[in-house]
């Protein structure tokens, strides 16, 4: 932690502010926003590789015989399906289907699960687990054990298979594999939070400045660039993939927010399944996709209209290097949720013409 | 980057080049570098008025909305219509070419009151 600001610095602060890159206040965290240009870096990751410093997130373990029936029991995606080495998305939901927050459940051994938590949330992620562990398991929180390094993009591969003796081509997507990674102990996942092939590699804090410099180092032929928050949001952005306190709040639900793929239903009693039972009966509004047709860039938090009348609220909205339109998620009435539905958002008091468009905003080629 | 001496500077970033009784102004080099990545720029319609120290237009980069404060009162002669196309203009040129408005100045004494190069340069180095 910085003593003059109170922030929570990762254990790559250092690297950052050499590499002059632009620090931001991240829920409590203070990280980079960016090294040279947001849309150099989304690029670099669209085109050839970039990594990520993403060790502020969040990391707890759950062990014990019963630990597969608290991870079902506590999330929404159904935990007992999972082969060791394999990993889904879920929610953390409250009683009455809101969201906790949205995490990454990795089954490492029988009765032993690793999950990754928004860093924001972690505390309260870890309180709330164990305020429900009426089983034999035990929650640990682990995030001071871990940092976190996304290498992503279609040059991860190559990149990232230098440094370790792993077959990256043999993890699947959603599947890991612990090795090692530049000689250190590493947690190797191919996962992401950008649309593009990739893995999210969990190594000790003490090794991370050295891994981060070896990875640079064995991307640069692939011309590999550090990347900050704020391309991880474009990229996130494009490829829909939804971000807590934006998309996912204590007052949105899976079904609205487009999430019922993770909500397993008949998986058996778990926190939050009463009240998603009815919440399924009467869905009044879900998050749509829009582009602006008119100039302007629709916003997170800006009001949208239908017909000149209220009808919800931007999500999340910015500029889509890839696409280079202005693009956004929103709510809107269920009804009103479809593609071709002519919008305003409200930009500085002045309507401005969208329309709500088909998500995934971007796809990646199927390799 | 420099900052021309001829100009006077706000300290929310803006400069203004005073020619007779006409002014360009446009935001300077340490303002489109703060922004970073600058993709749309809204400014206001020729025959409009600006005053001193009210917001005339914004700039957003991809991250973040940025207002634009008038550093001299008048009328808009031109908006810079190179900036609605090529709003990225403004990270590479901000002191030339991607200036941002022409206004007829109400009171061309206005901008005498403003910071020097010298005087900006020392206020960005200490904030």
């Amino acid at each position: 932690m910085s003593p003059a600001t109170g922030l929570k610095r990762t254990p790559l602060f250092d690297v950052h502010t050499a590499s002059k890159a632009k620090m931001v206040d991240f829920g409590g965290w203070e990280m980079p926003v960016q090294y040279s240009s947001i849309i150099e870096e989304h690029n670099a990751v669209r085109n050839a590789v970039g990594l990520f410093d993403v060790s502020h997130m969040g990391e707890i373990e759950i062990h014990g015989p019963e630990a597969a029936k608290l991870v079902d029991y506590v999330s929404t995606n159904n935990a007992a399906k999972l082969k060791i080495g394999q990993a889904h998305y879920s929610a953390l939901l409250y009683d009455h289907g809101g969201f906790v927050d949205d995490i990454l459940v990795h089954k490492v051994a029988e009765h032993s699960f690793f999950l990754c938590v928004n860093a924001s949330n972690q505390e309260k992620d870890f309180e709330h687990i164990r305020q429900h562990n009426e089983f034999n398991a035990n929650v640990d929180f682990a995030s001071d054990r871990y940092a976190q390094l996304a290498i992503q993009g279609p040059r991860a591969v190559p990149t990232l298979q230098k440094l370790t003796s792993t077959d990256l081509n043999g993890i699947k997507y959603y599947w890991f594999t612990d090795g090692t990674v530049a000689g250190t102990p590493a947690r190797i996942a191919r996962t992401g939070y950008t649309g593009e092939d990739g893995f999210e590699v969990y190594i000790s804090p003490g090794e991370a400045q050295r891994v981060w410099g070896e990875i640079m180092h064995a991307g640069s032929e692939f011309g590999i660039k550090a990347c900050g928050l704020g391309a991880r949001n474009t990229l996130r952005l494009e490829a829909k993939m939804a971000l807590y306190g934006h998309e996912l709040t204590a007052s949105t639900n899976p079904f609205e927010a487009d999430l019922g793929w993770i909500v397993k239903m008949d998986k058996g009693e778990f926190v939050g399944r009463p009240a998603l039972r009815e919440l399924q009966q009467a869905i009044t509004r879900k998050l749509a996709g829009f582009e602006m047709t008119e100039r302007g860039i629709g916003r997170d938090g800006y009001e949208v209209w239908i017909e000149g009348k209220p009808a919800g609220w931007v999500t999340s909205g910015g500029p889509s290097p890839t696409l280079n339109k202005n693009i956004g998620l929103c709510y809107l009435p269920a009804d009103c949720a479809n593609p071709g539905v002519n919008l305003q958002i409200v930009i500085r008091k002045a309507p401005v013409s969208a329309v709500t468009v088909p998500t995934p905003f971007y796809k990646r080629a199927k390799a | 980057m420099s900052y021309p001496e001829a100009y006077r500077y706000t300290k929310e970033h803006e400069w203004v080049h005073v020619d007779g009784d006409h002014a360009k102004i446009g935001i300077t080099d340490h303002a489109q570098h703060e922004l970073g990545d600058i993709v749309f720029v809204d400014l206001p319609k020729s025959g409009s008025k600006v005053t001193k120290g009210h917001t005339f237009g914004s700039v957003e980069s991809v991250k973040a909305v940025s207002d634009i404060y008038a550093p001299v009162s008048g009328e808009v002669v031109e908006p810079n219509p190179l900036l609605s196309k090529h709003p990225e203009k403004l990270n590479e040129d901000p002191h030339g070419e991607a200036w941002l408005i022409k206004v007829k100045l109400a009171s061309p004494s206005e901008a005498n009151d403003l910071l020097s190069a010298a005087d900006y340069q020392k206020y960005i180095g200490a904030e």
